[in-house]
Formats: structure tokens, sequence, C-alpha cells
């Protein structure tokens, strides 16, 4: 065992100090949350099952949609309606992506990860922040899988592809500011398996409640009520009219809105559940 | 005198669990002070507060010089924590976890990576450097874990108890580089439940337990405190052994104790008593085979404080010094 030995005198690099002493600002803060989002990526990658949820999952969704409902739903045209679901389908599949975001800090903050996090000299929403930004690998996975399988299927999209890549963007985006609610349900759940009941509650009505896998006029009229307001509805509308043509606008209006208000209430609720956590 | 760690009056209350009632601690500059007590008597909250995890309900603290209340961001320049569960993370090398940290402390690629070495190194982790953590054994995640406390060159030192479930021989291994932190002019605040361990580490010992600071001092005054040195003694004719223990009455203060098969123990007063128990001793015509005298052990020390045996706390459940969760 070397254990015993001192610590080797030449070392003096000295303990970093921050000049201003007060909290890390600017590039500072920044390279903080990319070391820290580089290795929530290495704990992503290193974990292949973590990406079920944003491959196989949305795939099998696809899968059993298009072939097991297709029919019935579209009333016989099968390609019609894997035009109309694959769009949506985005929609559905970042908010279920956002689950796993919220359960992964759970379980860092269980193993006593973060408190070593805390004990730093940076910024605390660093880590959360981290978190979000390395999710976005994620969510890209989803897009390009989806959109590909959806291709080899039989899915052509109407417009041109700056228009595909706008409405892959738009759903990427969205998913960055709802994955908020996952970190702080996160915060907030005594386990991190608590945060996936919790989150499932929320996301199945949202992602059903929608207009992702049937039109709105089949549903009565208070259930319509409630999906005209969901904000997976808004988004699905935009990037239907992105992938296939039609008017965009008002749905693009409310999506950014929707974006706006979750950041606004969930960033602040996020930080302040994670600075409270004992 | 300089107090790396100073805390007045600290309380902090979870629920209806009044985790701390009011707790002073100090420690001056590059030494250990041991924090000792049962499992629920608020170590851990006390190292919460001091390394700004936890706000105190009331009191104040400084660490380093910086006050944890208002100058919660100076203090995390100034210290590393090292925690009860080992905070490395799985999924990362032993070099990525430290290297990481290094550079969240600010320092350029090369330095932190060097500085990775070096801490690898020392704490004999360099031929698993690049297996992920998860693969480590515990004594390797201990060290994992010191060394990624280690990389910012801390002033002060937070260890929770940094070798419950180690083995002993790992334990006296961790004992060894805690004294080389010290010897560096580290000061470390080192909890633990293993008397054992703060008498062979800490300079001063502060006994707390259900929130309170029940007792406080060197190792050695807090033996003599309590009860003074003990007179133990093995007759060699098992035949004198309630002579002996008449004789023993006289000697020393209240009823001598049962000792391993056959010996007795009394607390004694001062450090000149040995004669004059062997002039007894041989005026009664006992013979004995041992006859010693030294101060009680810690575990004797804190049965008397906190009149439960030792023993018995460490089959208590383990989960009561854990926080509930907001």
């Amino acid at each position: 065992m070397t254990l015993t030995t001192t610590a080797p005198a030449e070392l003096s690099v000295s303990a970093p100090t921050t000049a201003e002493g007060d909290r890390p600002t600017g590039p500072r803060a920044l390279r903080h949350v990319l070391v820290l989002a580089r290795r929530n990526l290495i704990k992503t990658i290193r974990t292949p099952e973590q990406f079920i949820d944003v491959t196989l999952q949305p795939v099998t969704f696809l899968l059993l949609f298009a072939y097991v409902f297709g029919g019935a739903i579209s009333g016989g045209s099968r390609h019609q309606y894997l035009e109309f679901l694959l769009p949506g389908m985005l929609g559905q599949s970042v908010a279920l992506g956002s689950i796993a975001l919220g359960q992964n800090l759970k379980a860092d903050i269980e193993k006593g990860v973060f408190d070593r996090f805390r004990s730093l000299p940076i910024a605390r929403s660093a880590p959360l922040v981290a978190a979000v930004i390395a999710d976005f690998a994620r969510y890209l996975l989803l897009c390009v899988i989806l959109v590909g399988f959806g291709y080899v299927m039989g899915f052509r999209i109407a417009t041109d592809p700056l228009s595909l890549i706008a409405a892959l963007a738009l759903s990427i985006a969205f998913a960055l500011c709802f994955c908020w609610i996952s970190v702080f349900v996160g915060m907030k759940a005594r386990t991190s398996g608590s945060v996936q009941g919790i989150m499932f509650l929320l996301v199945l009505p949202l992602s059903f409640g929608s207009s992702t896998f049937v039109e709105t006029s089949t549903m009565p009229g208070w259930l319509q009520a409630f999906v005209k307001v969901n904000p997976i509805s808004h988004l699905v509308g935009a990037v239907r009219g992105l992938m296939l043509g039609g008017p965009v606008g008002s749905n693009l209006a409310w999506t950014f809105a929707w974006m706006a208000a979750l950041l606004v209430v969930f960033v602040p609720l996020a930080l302040r559940g994670y600075a409270r956590h004992a | 005198m300089t107090f790396a760690i100073h805390a007045e009056g600290l309380t902090k209350r979870f629920g209806d669990n009044q985790a701390l009632a009011g707790v002073d601690l100090a420690a001056r500059e590059g030494t250990v002070l041991g924090l000792l007590g049962p499992n629920g008597a608020g170590k851990t909250t006390a190292v919460r507060i001091l390394a700004t995890l936890l706000a105190a309900d009331s009191g104040q603290a400084t660490v380093a010089g910086f006050d944890v209340r208002t100058d919660p961001r100076r203090v995390r320049e100034h210290i590393g924590l090292t925690g009860q569960y080992a905070s490395v993370d799985d999924d990362l090398t032993g070099t990525q976890n430290l290297v990481m940290i290094g550079q969240l402390l600010d320092l350029r690629g090369v330095e932190a990576r060097r500085r990775a070495r070096e801490l690898l190194e020392w704490f004999d982790l360099t031929e698993a450097a690049d297996r992920m953590a998860k693969t480590y054994s515990g004594g390797m995640r201990r060290r994992l874990d010191l060394a990624a406390s280690l990389v910012g060159r801390p002033a002060v030192i937070f260890l929770d108890e940094p070798t419950t479930g180690l083995d002993p021989s790992k334990r006296e291994d961790m004992w060894g580089v805690i004294r080389n932190l010290v010897a560096d002019g580290s000061t470390v605040l080192l909890t633990t439940q293993y008397l054992a361990e703060a008498d062979a580490l800490a300079d001063e010992i502060t006994v707390i337990d259900r929130g309170r600071v029940i007792a406080g001092g060197p190792p050695d005054q807090l033996k003599r405190v309590l009860g003074g040195q003990r007179l133990s003694v093995r007759p060699a004719d098992l035949g004198q052994r309630d002579e002996l223990r008449r004789l023993l009455a006289v000697i020393g203060h209240g009823e001598p104790a049962e000792e391993g098969r056959d010996g007795l123990t009394v607390s004694v007063e001062g450090d000149d008593v040995l004669p004059d128990v062997v002039a007894a001793l041989r005026s009664a015509g006992i013979r004995v085979t041992e006859l010693s005298l030294h101060l009680p052990s810690l575990d004797e020390v804190f049965f008397s404080l906190t009149g439960r045996s030792e023993a018995a706390h460490q089959s208590t459940d383990r989960t009561t010094e854990k926080e509930p969760v907001a």
C-alpha cells in the first residue's frame, strides 16, 4: 500500500478561488455546465438501456398504432393514417422521453453524487441545466429514429427538407422546456421510482388527450375543450403543418407560448426544490 | 487561537425530530476534531450544515473563516466533503471522476488530469484508473471518494463516517491517510461511531447524543474526567477472589466490576495509587497474575455518558440518522 506515504510536496497548484468571489458567471458558469453535461452523456452512452424510451419504445408505438388501430381509425387507408400519426408521435414521444430525466436526477441525488456538486463552488443550477442539455442528444436520436423508421414504413413529407428540420427542431425545443416538469418532479418525489409513476399520470392524459392519434372532431365536446388547450396538441398541429403543409401560424404561436410558460413556471420551481433538497 | 471550524448554538429540526438542539463545535487549524455519537445523534446533520448543504434553523458557524450562512460560496472554495455513502459516479472511471471535479474547480484540462493522476497514485488506484467506479471494491470506492474531496486541496475536510463498513486493515489504511492530511496542514472534522477511531485520530473529541453536546475535550482528558483511571487485578488463586473484591472496594471508588473470566476492575484516583495497592495485596497475602492501571477505554466513557452501551447502538436502525426528504 502506498497510502501511508505523504502527498507529493511539489504539488503547488493553488486552491482555485474566484477573483470576484461571488457567484460564477458567464464563461465559467457555462464551462461548469458543459463539464457536467459531458458527464451525463458519458453515463447515458454507457447504459444503452437508457435509450430504449427514445428508440424502441416510440417505434413500437408507431407500429402498434399504424397496424393495429390504423385501419379502424382511418377507415381503411393505413398510409393516410401513417401520414397523420407520425408527426403526432413526435409530440408524444418527447413527452414520454422526458420522464427518464427526472428519474436519473433523483437517482443521482439518492446516491449522494449531487452532495459533492453542492459542496463545490459552482452555480447551484449547473447540474440541473447540464442534465437538460445532455438530454438534447436523446431527443435528437428520437427524432432521427422515428422519422427514419416512418420512412421505411412509407411516410413521406409533403413539404421540403427545411420544413422537416424546422419541425424536428421545434419538437426538440419543446422537449427541452417540457422536461423541466420532470426535473421538478424529480426534486420533489420520494424515490426515483415514484418519479416515473407521477410523470406517467401526467404524460398519458396529455399525449392521448391530444390530436396525436385521432381527429379532435371525433371526441365529445368537453374533451375537445381540453385537447384544444393541451400544449401537445399545439405542438403536434405545428409539426403536422410543417411536415404535411397547411397553416402553422397559430399552433406555432401557442407552442412558443406554452414553452415560455413551462420555463417560467417549472425552472424556478425545480431550482427551489433542488436547493432545498436536504 | 485560530479556529478552522467554529460553530455556536446550531439547531435544526426535521418535522418532529429535533436533530440538533444547540451544538457548539470548535476545531483549531491543523487538527482533527472527532464528532462522536450513536446513530441519530445529529452528526451528519451538523456536517451538512457546516458544508453548506443545509441551513441551520438558528446558531452561527464559520468554516475557514467564512460564515456558512452569508458566504457559502467562499466556504465551498475551501472545503472537501466525503459523505457517509461514497458519492463517486459509478458509470465514470476513476480518472474521469477526478478530472471532472478538477474541471469544476476551474483547473485547466492538463492540470486537472495531472492532479487526477497524482491522487490516483497516492491512493493506490493507478491500476484501476481507467475502470468504471462500479467495478471497484468498497475500500477502493472510499479511497476514490476521499481523493475526489481532495482535488482542490481543501483547507478543511469533512469526513462523515469514512470507515463505516470497511474491514479493519482498510480502516488502518484510511487512518494513515487522514494523519497525512493533517500533517500537511489540513483541518479535519471526522464523524464516527467507532470510539477507537476517535481515540486514534482526534486531537479533540466532541460527544453528541440526541442533538446535544454531552462531553468534549482531548481524548485523554475525556477519559480522565470520566472516572479517573481503572485498576485491573487478576488473582492467582480463585479462592481469594472475594477477599480481593473486599480489598478493592476499600481502595477504589464504587463496586469492583467483573473483568474477563476471573479478573476484577475498579476505578481509582491519582497516579500514585499503585504502590499502595501492591502493599495492601502483600499484607493481605493475595497473589496476583495480573495487575494494571490504565485510563478507561472510550467505550467505557461513552457508556457512562449516555447510559447506553455502544454495542446496543450498533444494532439500532441505521436509517434513524437519515433526514426526511422535504
